[in-house]
């Protein structure tokens, strides 16, 4: 295998799961709870492109939209179910003063929930659908062809994360979203509304659900009701490799799996590569022994007694 | 916390044994009488299909007695503890299943595996065991983590173990299914598991260790000033949850007599802890309860999805109804009722 393709491999694999534990760690922020029904979001606005029907190649729906179409109306839905999921779970557990455990297990079972939700409308059977057929050629760089969707993938996560450190460093949600993760009970003394900014940090990430979504499917063409497990799996380990509630840290620790698994792929022995996730998880477990922080997180936080 | 400190600690110590037998048999037998009572109701109804139910929730009692003695001490919500069900089941199989079979199922076990004919009973410990003694070596790493970390990794170990023995075809049959194992487990053996997992797990309770672990999950830093060893006892609690767990997943593979890996997978994490929520994350009744309440929910869907007819009509709730009622059920506790149905609650134990 030559080294750019590699290399594009392994960032394009690391843009998709460091946009996934960006969406998760935003909502770590505010609300110090991982969501794993994050990856679900994700399966939903892929379910959202298609038709409900027991059909092996599925009929498109928002899919059979044009491009200018498609691309805001999968985002906007997947934001709207990420809203709803916050409005109708997350909130009256918060205002119940639920404790960590209790919101790690409820956001386990919408997860659940919409799993088995789809599963119900759309049948468990995977399915193949098209979307974004431009982005199936290649591109020559050289004598080494690579995959446009790749690229596309690179170019969108650096826009995405550009357009994130934006709206986080010059917006008033940015700005609300940011002191909410440093202070919560101190924000809201100072005028942050608790259920707006949850929301808000909600919305962004159901963006970049949205967007792995498209990402997602425009490259492998396959949907099935548990395709999000994994990429939320890549994801919380990607935030707490990058060390859990800072951003830089989670597009830095998804980044890092990525390459790490393109790495083994490519590296392990072939017998070997069908466990290849083995190995990267027992690696990531590994890490967290050494930095039970983190690797990217600059300053080691002292509990406070 | 619900240990007090016992008035009659400088009395003899034959007494005070006596006392201590007490503390652990006085709760257990509440748990486990009520068990015994129900199973002779269901034989004495004679009916297999009722059995059948039964023997699967005691099977759940099992599993979910393990993954207490480990959540409800340390208040840290494992996604994980299906792996060692799911090791459990395996060595179990390695040992008992299907006579000349086995090396078609699993062509790279050693030679002196492939012909032993080991005991059913010496298999399942020596198979519990085997999951215990990962949990152990797996815990001398991740108990150093705590609360959301240790929640992700197990997690991770579960992703880790689900994929090697996809994987490990010589030994696990890959992704096929192994079948033709012995099914022995009966009413009365999977009771005779429930009542060993109670008591395992209330002795551990009422144990020192169990004491020093609830007092690190109340508040870490003052219980490590007072001289506990934090990861000690999370290992201690950890070991002894996956022997519970495994011997839970040995037990439904000789239930269902065909084993494979998916059927350890998030189905099944999401069940255990579903039941574990619904009765008290905190407490050994809840457990019991929960496995019981859940198990009975989703038979009475169960009948739902086959059909029920009313007059000439069918009335039919669709496949995947079970898993949509029992998340909305789950999420509906979680909300209105956190502590679940019995909160901390122990039943046969003095306040």
């Amino acid at each position: 295998m030559n080294w750019v393709q590699l290399l594009v491999d392994a960032l394009s694999l690391g843009g998709a799961y460091a946009l996934v534990a960006l969406g998760i760690g935003l909502v770590f922020g505010v609300m110090r709870m991982i969501n794993f029904a994050h990856g679900d979001l994700i399966t939903i606005g892929a379910y959202a492109l298609v038709v409900p029907s027991a059909a092996e190649v599925a009929e498109p729906y928002l899919g059979a939209f044009s491009v200018w179409l498609m691309v805001p109306m999968t985002i906007g839905f997947v934001v709207l179910m990420m809203l709803a999921t916050e409005r109708f779970a997350f909130r009256p557990l918060r205002e119940r003063h639920a404790d960590g455990a209790s919101l790690l297990i409820s956001s386990f079972a919408i997860s659940f929930l919409i799993q088995n939700v789809i599963l119900f409308i759309h049948t468990g059977r995977p399915k193949s659908v098209n979307i974004l057929d431009g982005l199936r050629g290649y591109v020559s760089v050289g004598d080494v062809r690579l995959p446009l969707i790749d690229i596309v993938t690179v170019a969108v996560t650096a826009v995405l994360f550009i357009l994130l450190v934006v709206f986080l460093g010059f917006t008033r949600p940015g700005r609300e979203i940011r002191s909410a993760s440093e202070d919560f009970v101190m924000a809201r003394l100072l005028g942050v509304k608790a259920n707006r900014v949850i929301a808000y940090a909600f919305a962004v990430s159901g963006v970049l659900a949205g967007a792995v979504s498209l990402l997602y499917v425009a490259k492998t063409g396959v949907l099935d009701y548990r395709m999000g497990v994994p990429l939320a799996i890549a994801g919380f380990v990607g935030t707490v490799l990058g060390g859990i509630g800072s951003l830089w840290g989670a597009m830095m620790g998804g980044l890092t799996l990525g390459f790490a698994s393109a790495f083994l792929q490519a590296l392990l022995p072939p017998e070997l590569r069908a466990s290849r996730d083995a190995f990267l998880y027992g690696l990531v477990v590994l890490v967290l022994l050494v930095r039970p922080q983190g690797i990217f997180s600059s300053s080691k936080r002292l509990e406070r007694i | 916390m619900t240990d007090s400190v016992d008035p009659r600690r400088s009395s003899p110590a034959a007494a005070a044994s006596l006392l201590w037998i007490g503390r652990v048999a006085r709760p257990s037998a509440a748990l486990i009488v009520p068990l015994l009572v129900l199973c002779i109701i269901i034989a004495l109804t004679g009916a297999p299909r009722l059995e059948s139910i039964m023997t699967e929730a005691l099977i759940y009692v099992v599993l979910v007695a393990g993954l207490s003695i480990f959540i409800g001490n340390s208040g840290i919500v494992s996604f994980g503890h299906v792996t060692f069900a799911l090791i459990g089941a395996y060595a179990s199989a390695w040992q008992t299943c299907c006579g000349p079979m086995r090396l078609i199922f699993m062509p790279e076990l050693p030679v002196w595996m492939a012909t032993a004919q080991v005991p059913l009973g010496l298999a399942a410990l020596l198979a519990a065991t085997l999951a215990g003694f990962v949990a152990l070596i797996l815990g001398v790493a991740l108990m150093r983590l705590s609360g959301t970390a240790a929640s992700i990794a197990l997690l991770s170990v579960l992703f880790v173990f689900k994929t090697a023995y996809e994987n490990w075809d010589g030994w696990t049959a890959g992704q096929s299914a192994i079948v033709g194992l012995p099914t022995y487990v009966t009413l009365w053996v999977a009771l005779g598991a429930a009542a060993v997992a109670i008591l395992i797990a209330t002795l551990y309770r009422v144990s020192s260790y169990g004491l020093r672990l609830r007092a690190v999950r109340e508040d870490e830093a003052a219980a490590r000033a007072s001289g506990v060893n934090a990861w000690t006892q999370k290992l201690v609690a950890f070991t002894i949850s996956g022997f519970v767990a495994g011997l839970g997943g040995v037990l439904y593979g000789h239930f269902l007599g065909t084993i494979s890996v998916s059927m350890f997978w998030l189905d099944m994490t999401f069940l255990t802890l579903a039941m574990l929520v619904v009765g008290g994350l905190r407490s050994l009744t809840g457990a019991v309860v929960g496995a019981l309440f859940v198990a009975a929910l989703r038979e009475c869907i169960q009948v739902f999805e086959r059909g029920i007819s009313v007059g000439d009509n069918l009335l039919q709730a669709p496949e995947g109804t079970r898993e949509i009622v029992l998340a909305i059920v789950l999420l509906s506790i979680l909300i209105f009722r956190p502590q679940g149905l019995v909160g901390e609650l122990e039943v046969g134990e003095r306040r």
